[in-house]
């Protein structure tokens, strides 16, 4: 029973790092831009949330809401100021830029309102009910339906709208998406507003599940939905999910078979061998880089 | 050249911080040997980030003080205190060390209330032959030397971190009277490690098991895995040393995990903030290890209760309880040496046997840490209720 139970710890912490995960694979695939700065996204998407609940008194799902509709925005103003101007800059430079915007990100939230951590409310009552003798609570029910809700409207977008139809051209290739008429701007714009979107959500829902955030919160998750990304093939938005889900399951089960203090250590170390071994990842194709 | 350079340096700064220490201390020069007044320094963190356990512990100086002296003070002597703020900062307080021991000529310093400004003392105080005592440095290594040997005028009223393993350990096996626990510990300090060694070794001294052994990170915020992992092993109670931002979530994650068994930690857990991050209702059946409790209702804890009161108009805290404690345990000792030479109060401080003090009764072991009671404290709803004393 223990094994469900770890499980579906696994799942949980899984869907957040597959939702942090697209934003990284969806910006890496239109601009090829690993972008530093989205675990910090994801951060201000939870403080977001955090002052909707506490100070406005709305709920959940306002709050995601407003959170992911900020981000939305957020991401934008990133893009605009930060990377627009690099784009045809050589990619350490906008590697760098990245990192920097992080930091910045991530100073300038503590220089606001200080470095202290905040518990998020509860929005959800403590009842669990069991399953097989596996304990399972009424948020990690919702919160499980949220990132795949989440997830499903993302596949929706991305295939059935005119946007995502633009965005799987620019991907492909710019210059003759661009002699087709598709607005590069505006695509990869609405790129990181659909990205930062998805990190705003996963900041609520990360601070309803694990209680505690803070400024440097984004750090960690950052890294590991980067690793889960390259995991499922970077760029490729099936691969962010499954990549997501499998680096939250191996962890826990790490951490479930008494190695807790290498379960970081496991991630990085999958990290390096899908580099060694299968550069492109689970989903990638491999395909020679063309000179 | 480089030498001079360095003496007038040297100079000019004792100078400053003789200036700045002589705001606050009034008259100066005169010996506190032979007259009719017995000087104590207070070398305390009255600003800069931990200045809200020196101010504390200020208070309790000055109440004790004062009932002293009205009392009639030591041996028929007045006593006054020489206060130096060391601004939380290591290096100000060797200097107000130097300050207070060379200029003011005191019979013992008290303070300062952390243990690395503590440290940064002791050798002010044996190269003087000065005793101090920190009311609040519970690293060890304030009283023994890396090298293992005790410093010998360094003494200190709080217990030591690893003692309050030992009262986990005591008060899980004698007043739960479980069989069976786990140990979840922070890995990444060391207050941690030892509180989990010294309760491993104790608990498995009085008959119980340890049924699983278990390490987080700082910083970590998932717990849901390794707690699963413990709950399969069934124990009876978890024992998790660590600070209060991790464990907050560690208690909240392991009730909804279902783990309803007793949850146990020490001073790492005394902080507000642990309400709002686990929940009041997960904390309820969960106990902490204090220094003092103002609900503890033996005579003399409520009778300081009541004092204190009384003179700040709120409930006294472990901070100003030890500071009040300090006071009195180093007028036990310069009475029972009969003089205010720094040796002999440091060798009747050493001899301090089951001296009645508000934190318990206290006796001092061969490397000067103290052999006392610790209170416990348990959660109901949010509030931290007294629970019961131990005595080692």
């Amino acid at each position: 029973m223990e094994w469900i139970q770890q499980l579906i710890n696994g799942i949980s912490l899984g869907s957040i790092y597959a939702l942090i995960a697209l934003g990284y694979t969806m910006v890496y695939g239109i601009i090829k831009l690993i972008n530093f700065a989205h675990g910090d996204v994801f951060m201000v998407g939870s403080f977001i949330g955090f002052y909707s609940i506490t100070v406005f008194g709305l709920g959940f799902f306002p709050a995601l809401i407003i959170s992911m509709a900020a981000c939305a925005l957020f991401g934008v103003i990133i893009e605009r100021i930060a990377y627009k101007r690099l784009r045809n800059a050589t990619r350490i430079a906008a590697l760098i830029t990245a990192i920097g915007v992080s930091l910045l990100i991530e100073y300038g939230v503590i220089y606001i309102r200080g470095a202290q951590p905040e518990a998020y409310p509860d929005i959800f009552s403590n009842k669990t009910f069991s399953i097989l003798g596996a304990q399972i609570s009424i948020q990690s029910v919702l919160i499980l339906s949220v990132s795949i809700v989440l997830m499903i409207l993302l596949q929706f977008i991305v295939h059935k709208t005119k946007t995502g139809k633009a965005m799987r051209a620019v991907s492909h290739d710019v210059e003759a998406a661009k002699l087709m008429g598709i607005n590069v701007d505006n695509t990869i714009s609405a790129t990181f507003a659909i990205g930062s979107a998805l990190a705003g959500a996963a900041g609520v829902i990360f601070g309803v599940y694990y209680t505690k955030i803070d400024p440097l919160m984004g750090v960690i998750p950052g890294l590991k939905a980067f690793v889960a990304a390259v995991l499922g093939g970077i760029g490729i938005i099936p691969g962010a999910m499954v990549g997501g889900l499998v680096l939250g399951v191996v962890e826990t089960i790490v951490s479930a078979l008494g190695f807790s203090l290498w379960r970081d250590a496991a991630a990085f170390i999958i990290l390096i061998l899908i580099l060694i071994f299968r550069p492109s990842g689970i989903f990638g194709k491999n395909t020679r880089e063309k000179v | 050249m480089k030498k001079s350079k360095f003496a007038s340096l040297f100079l000019a700064s004792s100078l400053l911080v003789g200036i700045l220490a002589g705001c606050g201390a009034g008259e100066e020069g005169s010996s506190s040997k032979g007259g009719d007044e017995i000087k104590i320094g207070v070398n305390l963190e009255l600003s800069g980030p931990v200045a809200s356990y020196g101010s504390s512990q200020n208070d309790g100086f000055n109440l004790a003080v004062e009932e002293i002296n009205a009392a009639g003070g030591i041996d028929g002597k007045q006593v006054k205190l020489v206060t130096v703020d060391n601004k939380s900062d290591a290096a100000e307080s060797t200097n107000a060390a130097i300050k207070l021991t060379s200029q003011d000529n005191v019979a013992a310093i008290i303070g300062p209330a952390t243990s690395g400004n503590s440290v940064a003392q002791v050798q002010i105080a044996n190269d003087s032959k000065t005793p101090m005592i920190t009311p609040s440095g519970t690293s060890p290594n304030v009283t023994v030397a890396d090298n293992g040997s005790v410093n010998e005028f360094a003494f200190r009223t709080s217990f030591i971190d690893p003692f309050q393993g030992t009262v986990a350990a005591n008060f899980a096996a004698n007043e739960l009277k479980v069989k069976t626990a786990a140990v979840y510990a922070d890995n990444a300090s060391d207050y941690a490690k030892g509180l989990a060694a010294s309760f491993i070794k104790d608990f498995e001294a009085a008959g119980g098991t340890i049924v699983q052994q278990e390490s987080y990170v700082a910083k970590d915020t998932d717990f849901r895995s390794t707690l699963t992992r413990i709950k399969g092993a069934n124990p009876e109670f978890i024992f998790i040393p660590g600070y209060y931002e991790e464990v907050g979530l560690i208690v909240k994650q392991a009730r909804e995990l279902g783990i309803t068994v007793p949850l146990m930690g020490a001073d790492g857990w005394d902080s507000p903030t642990i309400v709002d991050l686990a929940g009041a209702e997960a904390l309820n059946n969960t106990f902490i290890i204090n220094h003092y409790s103002a609900e503890d209702p033996d005579g003399k804890a409520k009778e300081f209760a009541d004092k204190f009161n009384e003179k700040f108009g709120k409930a006294p805290n472990s901070f100003n309880a030890l500071g009040y404690d300090t006071v009195y345990l180093l007028k036990d000792a310069i009475e029972r040496a009969g003089s205010t030479d720094g040796t002999k109060i440091k060798e009747a401080l050493e001899a301090t046997d089951d001296l009645d003090l508000v934190t318990g009764l206290y006796s001092v072991d061969e490397q000067h840490h103290p052999v006392k009671s610790a209170t416990i404290l348990e959660f109901v709803d949010g509030k931290q209720v007294f629970n019961t004393k131990v005595n080692p």
